[in-house]
């Protein structure tokens, strides 16, 4: 081995290397497999018409998240298609002896809340999934991305996908976060500065103050949102703050195994004097709660300002105009006022404990406005019952909202929460696509903060005077 | 198999000159639920291509009968978002084999050339040459060779070059796929597995 410096990316990239094909992507090895009903079908048939089994079933894990209802998930589920779904995923996992969390079990939530919590996800790990959002799990200093159902197919079937090795970018961020900006905040305002498409090719190492100051919870915020600026994935350096969260999670290492992986995972780090292809340095201070006007991530602001216009911006205006007319927006407008239909707060990028906590930090001894249809939906049973410990579901209920039962929910509206068209979002989820939440839905990204503010005015409005 | 092989691919084209096209437009997510991979391409672009009442929206490329083709040729970071192959299914089975954009999400770009469509990325000034000449003549052809990684619009017979691996390149050729070629080394990823 050389002493040259290394990267994060690079030590753990380079550790799972099975080999090197010339001209061709690496043949890249999968510790950890997270599967759900929708991705997962359609490769287990792979399998069965190759007549191949699964290599390594007990690296494999399957909970049901995408489709699933958020109410009354004690019945069957009313929609054969996505109960065909879940059934299927119950069939395959037991035939191949996959662990499965579906509905009902305990342990069941959100596949990029429920890795982590049970001590699923670790450092120095390579992580794949069928949904893009796996790159959340790179807040452990794991690489981690989403992947193609063939793909699942090749790591159900060979513990590989081929992957070419993507190249490097950094972006730090600096200072003291200003009163009301929260990690979405962070990842919102990154990716208005470089586009949807700006990271694409890229692995990121995030790095600086403001991620070392960061909880889990937020790193995994920041990390699952890489995937919006065009990034394979994001990853943090793993530190005492990743160690402390790790320890003691059910199927995280123990005793001297823990002891044997701590010491390794104090190597994961990215040595001085290492190379990037890119490097971006942006100032905390810089930063304040962002909120979307447009149909894609890139198109955030902070929620002080008003929406651009075409002309100073780079890309077409046709396709900028397209937006906006979808969004019932003019260049020049103002966020703050505008009315709002829903406030949706959950899913994989900001349904953890910290995001509840911040919302009721902002609903309580208020109430949630009267025209506004409040869906809160924790990631998964782990944090529905740290809600209820921590007397989160008293304030809520007082403030006139319902709890929901786990899963993915109105952030990719699979299943019946959908917003309806022309009804405006606020939602702390991760895409704000034409049509994302349902048909004809107008979604404003923005931070579980703006949410709460949002639900309690009806209108959007800036959290900083709540706070 | 998976997919038929490709290897040169003479064709009129459909152009959808929308930047960031992401995979929600290509398949809705409600359109997710199937457990095989039959029928995508009924809604491909589907909330594009109809209303809400499931009637065609007459302004929408793929409902204006004068383009059609093999070729789909789309504005800047094209297929950007989720992770769902459903979008490149639904792509391929609508009968496209190609797509045509100045950029590409990768998540996308790798699952198009798992199923066989095949990506080919050009300059932003040549995608333009494209989008012209396909407004001037309707049935304005492109001639994509795989071999030769070139693309010519037929009518003025500009090309240019485009890029993909030797080992991805010879697979869509053959139409070999990642699965065959992993199977094959089984042995050494078990030793792999063993050392870690």
């Amino acid at each position: 081995m050389s002493n040259s410096p290394k990267t994060l990316f690079d030590k753990v990239w380079d550790s799972h290397v099975v080999r090197q094909i010339a001209d061709g992507p690496d043949v890249f090895f999968i510790d950890r497999h997270f599967i759900h009903e929708v991705t997962s079908p359609v490769a287990f048939l792979g399998l069965e018409q190759r007549g191949l089994g699964v290599l390594f079933p007990e690296k494999t894990f399957a909970t049901a998240d995408h489709n699933t209802p958020t109410i009354n998930q004690h019945l069957p589920v009313e929609d054969p298609l996505s109960a065909n779904q879940l059934l299927q995923l119950e069939k395959n996992t037991s035939k191949y002896g996959i662990s499965h969390w579906g509905l009902g079990n305990p342990k069941n939530g959100i596949v990029h809340v429920v890795g982590p919590e049970n001590g699923i996800t670790l450092p120095g790990m390579t992580i794949v999934c069928g949904d893009s959002h796996t790159s959340t799990h790179g807040a452990f200093g794991a690489i981690a991305f989403g992947i193609g159902t063939s793909e699942v197919e090749m790591v159900l079937s060979s513990q590989c996908i081929m992957q070419p090795k993507p190249i490097k970018m950094r972006i730090n961020v600096n200072g003291q976060l200003g009163k009301g900006v929260t990690p979405k905040d962070v990842a919102l305002y990154i990716i208005s500065k470089l586009s949807t498409s700006g990271a694409t090719g890229y692995f990121v190492e995030y790095a600086g103050d403001v991620f070392e100051n960061m909880s889990m919870e937020g790193r995994m915020t920041v990390c699952n949102l890489s995937i919006e600026m065009g990034a394979r994935g994001g990853m943090i350096a793993p530190d005492q703050t990743t160690f402390d969260y790790i320890n003691g999670r059910e199927l995280a290492p123990k005793g001297a195994d823990w002891d044997k992986q701590l010491a390794y995972w104090k190597t994961l780090k990215t040595d001085a004097g290492s190379d990037f292809d890119k490097e971006i340095t942006f100032l905390a201070s810089d930063i304040e709660p962002m909120i979307t006007y447009g149909t894609n991530p890139g198109m955030g602001m902070g929620i002080s300002r008003n929406i651009p216009q075409a002309k100073d911006l780079e890309g077409g205006a046709s396709s900028y105009a397209k937006s906006l007319d979808y969004m019932g927006f003019e260049e020049n407008d103002s966020m703050i006022g505008k009315k709002v239909d829903y406030v949706f707060i959950g899913s994989c990028t900001n349904g953890r404990i910290e995001d509840f906590r911040a919302f009721a930090s902002i609903v309580k001894g208020r109430k949630k406005a009267d025209h506004v249809t409040a869906w809160v939906v924790p990631g998964s049973h782990v944090v529905e019952a740290q809600i209820h410990e921590e007397g989160i579901y008293d304030i809520l209920t007082e403030a006139g909202f319902a709890l929901r039962q786990p899963g993915c929910s109105a952030c990719l509206a699979m299943n019946d929460d959908k917003i309806p068209a022309g009804k405006y979002a606020v939602s702390t989820s991760n895409r704000n696509f034409e049509g994302r939440q349902g048909p004809g839905s107008r979604t404003l990204l923005a931070s579980p903060l703006v949410a709460a503010a949002a639900a309690v005015t009806g209108v959007v409005t800036d959290p900083r005077q709540f706070l | 198999m998976a997919y038929d092989s490709f290897k040169v691919l003479r064709s009129s084209a459909v152009p959808l000159p929308i930047e960031n096209v992401d995979t929600d437009q290509i398949i809705p997510a409600r359109f997710l639920k199937a457990t095989e991979r039959k029928g995508f391409g009924d809604n491909l672009f589907r909330d594009w291509r109809y209303d809400k009442n499931d009637q065609a929206k007459s302004d929408f490329i793929l409902n204006n009968p004068t383009y059609s083709g093999k070729i789909l040729v789309g504005g800047k970071n094209f297929g950007s978002g989720s992770s769902r192959e459903h979008a490149a299914w639904a792509i391929y089975d609508y009968g496209f084999r190609c797509v045509v954009s100045s950029f590409f999400a990768d998540i996308f770009r790798g699952n198009s050339i798992n199923v066989g469509v095949l990506p080919v990325q050009v300059s932003p000034e040549f995608l333009h040459q494209i989008f012209t000449a396909m407004e001037k003549d309707t049935k304005a052809e492109l001639e994509i060779s795989l071999p030769e990684q070139t693309i010519t619009i037929v009518s003025t017979g500009a090309s240019e070059s485009f890029e993909i691996n030797g080992y991805k390149k010879n697979n869509l050729l053959n139409g070999f796929d990642d699965i065959d070629y992993l199977q094959a080394m089984k042995g050494e990823i078990a030793k792999f597995a063993l050392n870690r």
